[in-house]
């Protein structure tokens, strides 16, 4: 039985789960994939920044292209550190392709003019 | 030359606010004092932002670049680097006097002046936390725009003060940059975050969070050493035996938004001693005839969708103002009663009312279902259920001008709790 709490909407129901995946405590279906996405193989969309090359913005916002297994996030978090952008960058310009293998994507998510 | 609008400040709402009366056919000039658009949005790089507006979830830079991409498309006027000092009004409008990075000593002339300077974060002083005084100790945001703006993690080991958003936020963000967070310390029984925040931010990264906790002590000669918390009675007093230390160099404080209402200080506009913003009727217009509000510089939003709405009602609220179709001419007041923290408007023009107005609100307590109550004198006028209940979200009621039964008695909104 692992207790968790549903992040699918605002309500944020008390949901339990078993090893049979038996969901309990979910207010409407959303919560069952939630708790066993969770239970099975939980993701993350990862928000950071890289360095950039420029006076005026040092960092350069970026984002997962979709939601990272969670167990990854902190490989991620290392990898991006030795990274270095030149300006110009473009809005949703790939920074990063296929992390791992994973299928994910990191990209930027703001432009700033060369 | 004389302006039609100008626009105090180029965050979310001066962005809306702008782009809403200029599309109404007004002249607008917006000055900002950041070297770039977007206000504190471009300091918010997690993901959250626009769910109802564009009916994705945006980081705060996209949602702002998505705003400046329409604005420049507009043309509209703007000056960067501009900081507006003080308003003067005159027979035929107002001076606002600002000082330009580029330009030196402004003085502008405009009709009508719109607000939108965002807030500031309360800081240890207004608190009164006990202790010593060393360097360390900051506000959450501050700590936020110095990681993400300049790249530079103000501390190792963190301690943070208050569950907010913020708080929360700056627990994930500080712990993914490889900083060690102690714990998260809240006065409260309750966080004032959002369940997935306290989800995704804390629990995800095992960071512990000490409810109905604060800081009573704060050590360091120079740099912060450690902090001591302990927890509190229903009163809010500490309870004695119940400390925990922790060896940490950085105190983040998140412990609450007050809108930035300086340049405001020479007029003598009402405020309200709740929302700390102005007291303002449905078209965000203040007790000054011309002078509107909007954003986190009229009440602290939570959701950046409610301010761009917000600041487009009261961009064609300007507009209507400065062609002359809206003279305002008498004030009904739309009460806070039981349960309810503050509404706003908190006047309803009844000279100029057609149509629906939204009532945006919070109330004062959680619960688990109640009904929302407007009434005027012993008349019910308006009535909704609500489920989910909690003083961090904004609650919003449509009132119908043909709802009022006379344009004398005050009205009052309460909050009915339903115990189930
Ligand atoms: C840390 C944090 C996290 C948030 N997270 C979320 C979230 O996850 N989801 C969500 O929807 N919302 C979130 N919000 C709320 C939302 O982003 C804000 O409420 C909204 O962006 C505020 O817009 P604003 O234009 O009122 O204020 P601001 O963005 O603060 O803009 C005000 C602008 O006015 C300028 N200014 C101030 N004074 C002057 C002056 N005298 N002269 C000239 N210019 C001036 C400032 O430089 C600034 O650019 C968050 C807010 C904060 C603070
Ligand atoms: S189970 Fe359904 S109602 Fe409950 S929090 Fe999840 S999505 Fe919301």
């Amino acid at each position: 039985m692992k207790k968790l709490i549903c992040i699918v909407c605002p309500i944020g129901c008390h949901l339990e789960i078993d090893a049979q995946h038996n969901v309990t405590g979910n207010r409407c279906k959303r919560g069952i994939g939630y708790a066993i996405e969770e239970v099975t193989r939980p993701t993350r969309m990862v928000t950071t920044t890289v360095r950039l090359l420029s006076q005026e913005h040092p960092r350069l916002s970026v984002k997962t292209s979709k939601p990272l297994p969670k167990e990854a996030i902190f490989r991620l978090m290392a990898a991006l550190e030795s990274l270095t952008v030149n300006p110009p960058v473009y809005m949703h310009q790939v920074i990063m392709r296929d992390f791992e293998g994973l299928g994910v994507d990191i990209i930027a998510t703001r432009t700033i003019p060369g | 030359m004389k302006t039609d609008l100008l626009v105090i400040g180029g965050g979310a709402a001066g962005i809306a606010a702008a782009l809403e009366a200029s599309a109404q056919g007004l002249e607008v000039l917006l000055l900002e004092r950041d070297t770039q658009l977007g206000g504190i949005l471009n300091q918010c790089i997690h993901n959250g932002f626009g769910l109802h507006v564009f009916k994705e979830e945006l980081t705060g830079p996209e949602y702002a670049e998505r705003f400046i991409h329409m604005f420049h498309d507009k043309d509209i006027a703007y000056k960067l680097n501009t900081t507006v000092l003080d308003i003067r009004k005159e027979d035929a409008g107002f001076v606002v006097s600002a000082s330009s990075l580029q330009e030196g000593w402004l003085e502008l002339e405009c009709r009508a002046i719109m607000l939108a300077s965002g807030c500031y974060e309360r800081t240890r002083g207004q608190i009164q936390l006990p202790g010593d005084r060393p360097k360390g100790v900051m506000p959450a945001g501050s700590a936020q725009r110095y990681l993400n703006m300049d790249g530079y993690l103000v501390g190792k080991d963190v301690f943070i003060l208050g569950s907010g958003d913020i708080g929360l936020i700056m627990a994930r963000r500080m712990k993914l940059e490889g900083a060690n967070v102690h714990g998260v310390a809240e006065i409260m029984p309750h966080s004032n975050g959002l369940t997935r925040n306290i989800v995704q931010c804390l629990h995800d990264y095992d960071i512990p969070l000490f409810l109905s906790h604060t800081v009573t002590d704060i050590r360091g000669k120079d740099r912060l050493e450690g902090v001591t918390i302990q927890q509190v009675d229903e009163n809010w007093k500490p309870i004695s035996g119940t400390d925990k230390h922790f060896s940490v160099d950085t105190l983040l404080l998140s412990v609450g938004l007050v809108p930035d209402t300086m340049v405001f200080e020479s007029l003598d506009i009402a405020m309200h001693p709740v929302t700390k913003g102005a007291v303002v009727d449905q078209h965000y217009q203040t007790s000054i005839p011309g002078i509107f509000a909007c954003g986190n510089a009229l009440h602290v939003h939570d959701l950046v969708d409610y301010v761009t709405e917000e600041s487009r009602r009261a961009g064609r609220a300007a507009a209507r103002y400065v062609k002359g179709l809206s003279v305002r001419q008498k004030r009904l007041a739309l009460n806070s009663g039981a349960n309810i923290h503050y509404t706003l408007p908190q006047y309803i023009d009844t000279a100029d009312f057609n149509g629906v107005i939204s009532c945006m609100f919070r109330v004062t307590k959680k619960a688990e279902q109640g009904e929302f109550v407007i009434r005027q004198g012993d008349r019910i006028i308006q009535r909704k259920k609500a489920r989910f209940l909690a003083p961090a979200e904004m609650e919003q009621l449509d009132l119908d001008q043909t709802m009022l039964s006379d344009h004398e008695t005050p009205l009052t909104l309460d909050f009915e709790v339903i115990r189930p």
